[in-house]
């Protein structure tokens, strides 16, 4: 949909598991639910993260499937892997640094979440962010998000690896990035990494 | 006669709960046999009531669409919503009357069971008195159906016992609020909700139990809201509240009172509210100073800067919301719970402006609707006091008949099933209520429904309670009848009929009509289809607090909703009630409640040193007959575990996923552990969705508060054990004993 962006930020989820339910209504994949859900640590606390693909715009899945089955539409967004090439080899679900290609049986076939390519691409708000109740998963315009204590950033290292991506995380105000690794944060490193962006 | 005709699990096997797991026709169908319409309608769980769109083909429920323009939920959905439609075209779905026969359920025709019906009723009234028969309804029924089970209760059958499930939710709150206001009611619309500074959400999962209010808080803190939760658990919107107070079990009375302590202590009230909008402002302040923090802390267990600064916070705030649940209305001092939220509120001048205002979430589908127009005990249509003679007289004429006709005040739930179990009442009409799996101390109510010498059941599943009955006659679903429903914010909404009820199965109000019919009253039940009953009730609820005069459905259609009361066709509603600072009480003021603390109705001992607390979870909806038979919902939470604090785990000696047995003074259950730091170490919570040798009811006490009638299900005392296995419970094992021995 024109205009609108995918925006994901685990803060405000509240574990029900809407996007699960609702992801396994999509006509494309009916009764199968794209969607990564975890409870971060259950005994320690009630704080869960669900996540979409985020659609990268130089897909680490795509670079790495030997049978070139992982394809990136002209609109950013990455597809499940194409049945006829897929060799179920399962390079993509270890590579992805964001853990989000499944192995599906007994299809034999890498299937992923394509952002409801069979809603958006008529007009309609993928199916988890249109039901998400705590909004943790949007999908909006830039300025309805703008509203939010949060700021939406789509640039994220890996230790060297840098990504950007088609869908947006929530991120604190001050922050442009997501990195996880605390070399990042280290005073000697952030010159090496502002430079990076520049 | 009313026991089980053969054993639980025999009939478990013929009428389910089995699990639903694909659409109509299978999950690749739709792509192919695309649906015929779409029906723009509201989900059947929860006083949320969101918009949703079901897809319709061949008078089946296929799926869904978001429903978006709709403005309360715009889309959003819970998982219960997301797969409501699979309850439709159900393989457990009643499609014919039953009767009772020895081999378990015997279907039979509309005639057969009717008449039975009709002719078991009359000898028991003949015999016993009218008042021998007691009618149950429930909150998922349309405005419409309860407002005719209010009247078939008083006129068809003249008993004055007719109360409804809706007595297990909110009616604390709708006590308190009409001592206070003279309405029960929200005060807000939740647009008001994200405008608030302060949110004080307390005794209120909102996160799984009014899902979508998640996203009203959480814009309320992106407009720099703070949020305080105040619940033995941290549930899910805690991981963003600014301050979290964490009290014991039935303690929400003190820890109101020190607020108002500390609000009145430090001059945080706001006088000129008080003196010119309010009554009763002295014996409550007198009261208070009672009540310092360190006497507060003690009894909550809440550390006495949080409570300070709690009070200071909603104390200094122009804009404060209060929103509570069942957390404290599911207490012996409901009522005066709920009366001291209202008290910091009205000290606080924070009612009737701008994201400002007292709040209840009611919980049950029609939770609101259902409540105001007559399947309560002691109310008419309107919102009327049914020992009201004024309300008598007008609600009388619009029926037709005497004021001295219509029956007095009856029983409420609980009470009506006490009746039956000391023998008082000994038939018993039920429609859409589960009271084996929803009602306190379900032993009891096992006993008491084995004493029915009379017992018929409306319902579209076969409930557990439906397993006592004599006939169980098929009815209808919400989405296969038209009617209104009224949501937690007062808005009054459409349940568009989407099917037909399959088979045989009728619309519940058809068969009320018809019994009413074959009871000799049908003169008073002319009613040809909803919008018939829609147009008397909009009479009979005008000039009541709650008037629905200017309701009609195609307003309710174009204006996405309309808030009540709505005196006139052309009246726009009232989303916020009291702008005007005018009140529904008698002198037109807003009044105080003093709120005595007293303690629990199953105290805490050496014995039983541990306090037991029961709710929901968000992919199950009250006792489960419908969301027990959803294979995805069940996937998402398959059955009842006993939530526990490490440190009280380690005591015991248990460990995640171990068997622990929970003890009351009633009985003891044995479910799983589930071992987590977001519960007080004093504090077990079991969900209390499900039956027999799983159904956390049976450990519950039947302490009422004596105002609202409200079971204490929020605090029971109990202790724990490590178990070695799922052994069923002796009670249990009598229970299917007797049931495979056959009635007495």
């Amino acid at each position: 949909m024109f205009g609108y962006e995918f925006y994901i930020d685990p803060s405000r989820c509240i574990g029900c598991r809407s996007c699960l339910q609702a992801c396994e209504e999509c006509e494309t994949h009916r009764g199968k639910s794209m969607i990564n859900f975890d409870f971060i640590e259950r005994r320690e606390s009630i704080t869960s993260a669900a996540y979409v693909c985020w659609h990268c715009d130089e897909p680490t899945c795509a670079q790495v499937c030997p049978a070139d089955a992982i394809k990136k539409g002209e609109d950013g967004i990455v597809h499940s892997s194409l049945k006829p090439r897929c060799i179920a080899c399962s390079n993509c679900v270890l590579a992805c640094p964001f853990g989000i290609p499944k192995m599906m049986e007994p299809e034999q076939q890498m299937m992923k979440c394509d952002m409801c390519y069979d809603r958006t691409s008529v007009g309609k708000r993928p199916m988890c962010a249109t039901v998400c109740p705590s909004q943790a998963l949007a999908y909006v315009r830039p300025e309805e998000i703008a509203k939010r204590r949060e700021k939406p950033t789509n640039i994220f290292y890996f230790g060297e690896q840098k990504i950007t991506t088609k869908v947006f995380m929530m991120a604190p105000a001050e922050r442009d990035a997501i990195t996880l690794d605390v070399v990042d944060y280290m005073w000697e490193e952030i010159h090496e990494v502002a430079a990076t962006i520049e | 006669m009313a026991k089980a005709p053969i054993p639980e699990e025999a009939l478990k096997q013929e009428f389910g709960p089995h699990l639903n797991y694909v659409p109509p026709g299978g999950w690749k169908d739709e792509s192919i046999h695309p649906a015929e319409k779409l029906v723009k309608t509201h989900c059947c769980f929860c006083g949320q009531q969101c918009g949703i769109q079901l897809k319709v083909r061949e008078n089946q429920i296929i799926g869904f669409e978001p429903w978006e323009d709709f403005p309360f939920n715009r889309g959003m959905l819970c998982p219960k919503g997301v797969k409501r439609y699979m309850q439709s075209g159900h393989p457990d779905r009643l499609l014919t009357p039953l009767m009772r026969s020895p081999n378990g359920f015997r279907p039979a025709t509309w005639d057969e069971s009717l008449d039975f019906t009709v002719s078991r009723i009359r000898a028991i009234q003949e015999k016993y008195g009218k008042d021998a028969v007691a009618v149950y309804g429930g909150a998922s029924l349309s405005t419409e159906k309860s407002y005719l089970l209010g009247k078939f209760a008083r006129v068809a059958l003249g008993t004055r016992h007719i109360d409804y499930n809706g007595r297990l939710c909110m009616v604390s709150a709708g006590t308190a609020y009409k001592l206070a206001f003279g309405i029960d009611r929200s005060t807000i619309p939740w647009s008001e909700i994200p405008k608030a500074e302060v949110l004080f959400v307390i005794g209120a999962n909102v996160g799984e139990c009014a899902p979508i209010t998640t996203d009203y808080i959480w814009r309320c803190r992106d407009n720099g809201g703070r949020l305080i939760v105040a619940d033995p658990r941290m549930t899910p919107i805690t991981r963003n509240a600014d301050l979290y107070l964490p009290l014991r079990p039935g303690t929400d009375l003190a820890l109101l009172l020190g607020m108002l302590h500390v609000i009145l202590r430090d001059g945080l009230e706001d006088h000129e509210f008080i003196s010119q909008y309010t009554a009763g402002f002295e014996e409550v302040a007198t009261y208070a100073q009672q009540w310092d923090v360190r006497r507060s802390a003690e009894i909550t267990g809440v550390p006495p800067e949080a409570i300070e600064k709690a009070a200071r916070w909603v104390g200094k705030s122009k804009r404060a919301i209060l929103l509570h649940a069942r957390g404290l209305e599911h207490q012996s001092k409901g009522v005066e719970n709920c009366s001291a939220v209202v008290n910091v509120a009205l000290a606080t001048g924070n009612i009737g402006r701008e994201g400002s205002g007292p709040t209840m979430i009611t919980g049950q589908g029609n939770g609101q609707g259902g409540r105001e127009h007559g399947q309560k005990c002691d109310q008419l249509p309107g919102q009327r006091s049914l020992a009201d003679p004024a309300a008598r007289e007008y609600v009388a004429d619009v029926w037709g008949i005497r004021p001295d006709e219509l029956p007095q005040p009856g029983y409420s739930a609980q009470e009506i099933m006490n009746a039956i179990h000391s023998g008082e009442i000994k038939g018993l009409l039920s429609m859409c209520f589960n009271p084996l799996v929803s009602l306190p101390d379900a032993n009891f109510t096992r006993e008491a429904l084995s004493k029915l010498e009379f017992f018929g059941v409306i319902d579209f599943f076969m409930s557990e309670t439906a397993h006592h009955a004599d006939a169980v006659l098929a009815g209808s679903l919400q989405e296969e009848e038209d009617g209104l429903g009224c949501s937690a914010e007062g808005r009054v909404i459409h349940w568009q009929k989407s099917i037909d009820p399959p088979g045989q199965a009728r619309c519940d109000s058809d068969i009320i009509i018809d019994i009413a019919h074959r009871l000799g009253r049908g003169q008073y039940f002319p009613f040809k289809n909803p919008a018939d009953i829609l147009e008397e009730l909009r009479i009979a609820s005008r000039g009541g607090v709650a008037d629905y005069y200017g309701i009609t459905y195609e307003r309710v259609d174009k204006e996405k909703g309309i808030f009540w009361p709505c005196p006139d066709l052309d009246h726009p509603g009232t989303p916020l009630l009291f702008a005007d600072k005018k009140f529904y009480t008698h002198d037109g003021k807003a009044h105080f409640n003093k709120t005595e603390w007293r303690p629990s109705g199953d105290p805490i001992d050496d014995q039983y040193p541990l306090y037991l607390t029961t709710g929901r979870v968000v992919s199950q909806y009250l006792s489960g007959t419908q969301t027990r038979r959803i294979g995805a919902l069940i996937d998402q939470y398959p059955e009842p575990r006993a939530e526990l604090h490490p440190r009280l785990a380690e005591k015991y000696g248990i460990t995640e996923g171990d068997w622990v047995t929970v003890t009351t003074r009633r009985d003891d259950l044995t479910l799983r552990a589930l071992v987590v730091k977001t519960i007080r170490p004093d504090t077990v919570f079991i969900p209390y969705h499900w039956a027999g040798i799983r159904s956390a009811n049976r450990l519950t006490h039947r302490t009422l508060d004596p105002r609202s009638k409200i079971p204490e299900f929020k605090v029971s005392a109990c202790r724990i054990k490590l178990a070695t296995s799922p052994d069923m419970s002796p009670d249990d094992r009598a229970a299917h004993n007797g049931a495979s021995r056959g009635g007495p």
